[in-house]
């Protein structure tokens, strides 16, 4: 197996872990402060949707994010005037697929971490005559750094594990759709055992580095 | 306990009905699954034969078996699975033959497409997406690489390329207008479930390798005479009827 097949489908990959890591930190905040704040009726409506990704099968997602994201969709069609082509079968529909998919990892640890600020601390901010923008800033987002932490890696990491989804949605093209997850697949069903091997050896190294990292750095945040 | 009692018990043995009905189980290339239905229930009528029917990849299955899972015979959707059966001894020798053959059928449901030329599309896709079956994994693939080849089409169409995991994946990016052509099988072509196509061309046999699909009998099925008589059963007239009515050839 060439370096190509081996590191083209990784390098991948990670950019789609990492981009939508990074988009799902913006989206996740609001989401989360908003229910770690909120009491209001449609709190459990927004909870149960948030976390729906957890439940579903990547086919039930997959299957509907073909008709949304597809030319005639929804999204797909606005994505089309925009850019004259589909967000299915291409690397930034996978990116708004994973987003969804790995939105709950992303709320999950900052509701936590959002929730065990207590009330005390921003209201003493708002006191002292910071705006609420302010307050979040420069107290509540300090103090949830390891919730943030959380929230990266797990997100990361689940997305760099996604496969069905993709698998769905992507269309298995080489250096555009075509993941890790999926590269594997292929080795298998392809009876390449060895290249299988290679690659699924360097995603759990990859998997238990960064899950590593996660416990590790906590661990150490916790005994100061 | 009573007399009585063992007694109901040793009658209650006998009312239960001997295993020589012990069903077979055939495992079924996903494409292939309509047919082996009905197949399967017309064996059971003429033989008394319980058939159980299992179906996935012909890869996945071809794995399966080689890992030892109770399947008596093997109907895979190409001739390679069953050839290495029969190699490593997974599969009895000399039990293996083809049983339909397969075609390709360039397929379309895009309304800006009817009454055109299916094949000049392929010249000129523009922002059209072509599905075809991923050719690394799956026959159907292989043989819409092979004819987009020969057909000296590969280099222009390959950019719009998208692979399905299977012909059925490859079917369904096509019918969910994901993709605005298609190869497809043709026993998916002749499906009536399938919504009207606007364009649609059968792709010549000449042009690609042929689509064998082959039968094999399994190694702990080799003394088990109702396996080996669905395979015979299979080669007889009324199964290859059967065949033909899903859209696939039947080999001399």
């Amino acid at each position: 197996m060439n370096a190509s097949t081996l590191f083209e489908p990784l390098w991948l990959s990670v950019q789609l872990a990492g981009l939508t890591t990074v988009i799902l930190m913006f989206l996740a905040t609001p989401i989360a402060w908003w229910l770690a704040q909120s009491s209001s009726r449609w709190k459990p409506v927004v909870q149960t949707t948030v976390a729906m990704p957890i439940v579903l099968p990547p086919t039930v997602l997959g299957f509907y994010l073909l008709i949304v994201l597809g030319p005639g969709g929804a999204i797909g069609s606005w994505w089309v005037e925009l850019t004259g082509s589909a967000l299915t079968f291409s690397f930034a529909g996978l990116v708004v697929a994973s987003c969804i998919y790995s939105l709950p990892f992303a709320v999950q640890p900052l509701v936590v971490a959002f929730e065990s600020l207590g009330q005390h601390s921003l209201e003493a901010a708002w006191t002292l005559g910071a705006s609420r923008m302010d307050a979040f800033f420069s107290v509540a987002l300090p103090l949830s750094v390891r919730g943030y932490l959380s929230a990266v890696v797990l997100s990361f990491a689940h997305t760099l594990g996604e496969f069905g989804v993709v698998l769905m949605v992507g269309g298995n093209i080489p250096g555009e759709t075509r993941v890790i997850s999926i590269a594997i697949y292929d080795q298998v069903e392809s009876l390449n055992y060895s290249s299988a091997h290679q690659l699924s050896a360097v995603l759990l190294i990859v998997a238990f580095i960064a899950l590593f990292a996660m416990f590790f750095i906590n661990r150490r945040w916790k005994q100061r | 306990m009573s007399q009585t009692a063992i007694a109901s018990i040793f009658l209650l043995v006998l009312a239960i009905p001997t295993s020589k009905a012990e069903p077979i189980t055939v495992a079924v290339a996903s494409n292939f699954a309509r047919p082996a239905q009905e197949l399967a229930t017309l064996y059971e009528k003429s033989s008394g034969n319980a058939v159980r029917i299992t179906t996935a990849s012909t890869g996945k299955l071809y794995a399966q078996i080689e890992n030892g899972a109770p399947f008596d015979v093997l109907l895979a959707a190409d001739e390679q699975r069953p050839r290495l059966l029969e190699l490593s001894g997974s599969g009895v020798a000399g039990t293996r033959f083809t049983y339909a053959v397969g075609s390709l059928v360039l397929w379309s449901r895009d309304p800006a497409l009817a009454s055109s030329d299916c094949v000049a599309q392929l010249r000129d896709l523009g922002k059209r997406r072509l599905a075809i079956a991923n050719p690394l994994t799956a026959p159907y693939g292989a043989a819409a690489m092979e004819f987009l080849q020969s057909a000296e089409l590969w280099d222009t169409v390959e950019p719009r390329l998208v692979y399905g995991e299977n012909i059925a994946q490859t079917l369904h990016f096509v019918v969910s207008n994901n993709a605005g052509l298609g190869l497809i099988a043709g026993s998916q072509a002749m499906d009536r479930r399938l919504p009207e196509s606007t364009c649609r061309w059968s792709v010549p046999a000449s042009m690609h390798k042929a689509l064998e699909h082959q039968a094999i009998l399994l190694r702990r099925a080799s003394e088990n005479e109702a396996a080996a008589g669905f395979l015979s059963f299979l080669r007889a007239d009324g199964a290859r009827q059967v065949i033909s009515a899903y859209g696939y050839r039947i080999p001399e």
